[in-house]
């Protein structure tokens, strides 16, 4: 198959698919050469990413997916099919730690917030953005809480590398060591 | 509202007391690693008098957090024991809680930035669930993301039990459905067919007891390992598909029940 042929046909697909499509997938349903696809693929993201257009190829947790950018939500919207959800500063906040974190129990996600947690975790487990990954093995076994698939797809992430990085924290010992300074003086 | 303290104090917008009180050490251009604790404890009781003022409910976390910020005032009171020196080095009580800070304001930061990716549904949007495509391709293509989990499976019924009006006035009534009967039914709705809407097997089901009764036959029907309950994206629609079963024993109703 050539390679026009291949990308528009890629296309077409990826157009009509409502979740990632991996490349497993795509091999399966194009029967050719990973590289073939790859490269494809490639060619494809950048004719999308070019000005002018109105949607953007990505690769979404571990898979491809045809996302409009960003920029026209306003317009999207007017559709009505969705309502436009956000995030309180309280889930975000949650969110963000058990996705640094992870696995991490409620009592450390509490510790850290400095908040009983309780309602916003089980929030985030029926939006399905978390799940339970294990039990803690500890007094009770509590339970460990991860990100699910379905945070990486809500966030645009391929993977968790993704994620933005935090701001370097300096070590414990550092910090002991500068109050330790201080008092001295 | 607060015009008459001359402070323009926005009370609800903390997200606990850590919230709060890397807003004072901002506030005050305090070094985070030598906070003043006698000032920053005066500022935090402040805020929860302000707070209480305004009968706003102060949340106990508020308190537990007071409390610690005068017990470490009153341990930084106390002389130090300097017996020997090099014995054991005097731990700063507020080390914990510079810590706790400093993590809370990482995470804050890493929030932060999180809200400002391009969110699904919010900025960026994709193909909406398309249930007839995945219905082509059968449960067997969909076997990795099929599973549902129990939350929607919960919710399902919830939103079928939504639609029911219960009437207001008092009905003493006896119904005859029985799981057995729910069970048969489920049969004959699933009979000849790949696959059929969750919703769907509760047409017909007026009333609430008797919509309970069915679930129990799904979950029966399930468990027995007639069907399968398959979800395909998240907040997709929920399928039962039946499993094929036994072929010496095709008219077996209602008795594995």
């Amino acid at each position: 198959m050539n390679v026009v042929k291949l990308k528009s046909r890629l296309e077409a697909v990826l157009f009509a698919s409502d979740e990632p499509l991996k490349m497993e997938r795509l091999q399966a349903i194009f029967e050719v050469e990973r590289d073939q696809l790859r490269l494809v693929l490639h060619e494809l993201t950048v004719d999308y990413a070019q000005d002018g257009r109105g949607v953007l190829l990505q690769e979404i947790a571990g898979g491809f997916q045809l996302r409009t950018r960003p920029e026209y939500a306003p317009w999207v919207l007017k559709l009505n099919r969705s309502r436009r959800t956000c995030f309180s500063k309280a889930a975000t906040e949650t969110l963000a730690i058990i996705a640094y974190r992870q696995p991490v129990t409620r009592a450390e996600i509490e510790y850290l917030r400095g908040v009983e947690s309780g309602g916003v975790v089980r929030m985030l487990m029926e939006k399905q953005l978390i799940k339970v990954v294990g039990k803690k093995d500890a007094p009770g076994k509590p339970a460990l809480y991860g990100t699910a698939k379905y945070f990486l797809e809500y966030f645009g992430l391929n993977d968790l590398s993704g994620l933005p990085n935090l701001q370097e924290f300096t070590a414990p010992d550092d910090v002991a060591l500068s109050l330790e300074m201080d008092f001295d003086n | 509202m607060n015009s008459a303290t001359g402070y323009e104090i926005k009370l609800d917008s903390f997200e606990g007391p850590l919230d709060l009180l890397l807003h004072l050490v901002v506030q005050h251009e305090m070094d985070i690693y030598d906070i003043p604790i006698v000032h920053i404890t005066e500022q935090y009781l402040f805020y929860l008098e302000q707070m209480e003022a305004h009968n706003i409910d102060v949340a106990s976390e508020f308190l537990l957090m007071a409390a610690t910020l005068l017990h470490i005032k009153s341990k930084m009171l106390l002389p130090a024991l300097h017996t020997e020196r090099d014995d054991e080095l005097e731990i700063d009580p507020r080390v914990e809680l510079v810590h706790r800070l400093l993590e809370y304001q990482r995470y804050k930061d890493g929030a932060q930035q999180l809200d400002e990716y391009p969110q699904l549904e919010r900025d960026v949007f994709s193909r909406p669930e398309n249930a007839e495509q995945n219905l082509a391709g059968g449960i067997a293509t969909t076997d990795a993301t099929g599973e549902v989990g129990l939350f929607e499976l919960v919710q399902a019924l919830r939103s079928v039990l939504a639609r029911v009006v219960e009437p207001q006035y008092h009905e003493v009534y006896v119904t005859d459905f029985s799981v057995v009967e729910a069970g048969q039914r489920l049969r004959a709705l699933l009979a000849g067919r790949e696959h059929l809407p969750f919703n769907d097997c509760f047409s017909a089901l007026p009333r609430r007891l008797e919509i309970v009764v069915m679930f129990i036959a799904v979950l029966e029907f399930v468990k027995l390992q007639q069907c399968k309950i398959v979800q395909f994206n998240p907040h997709g629609i929920i399928y039962i598909y039946p499993v094929q079963t036994d072929k010496n024993n095709p008219e077996g109703h209602g008795q594995e029940i």
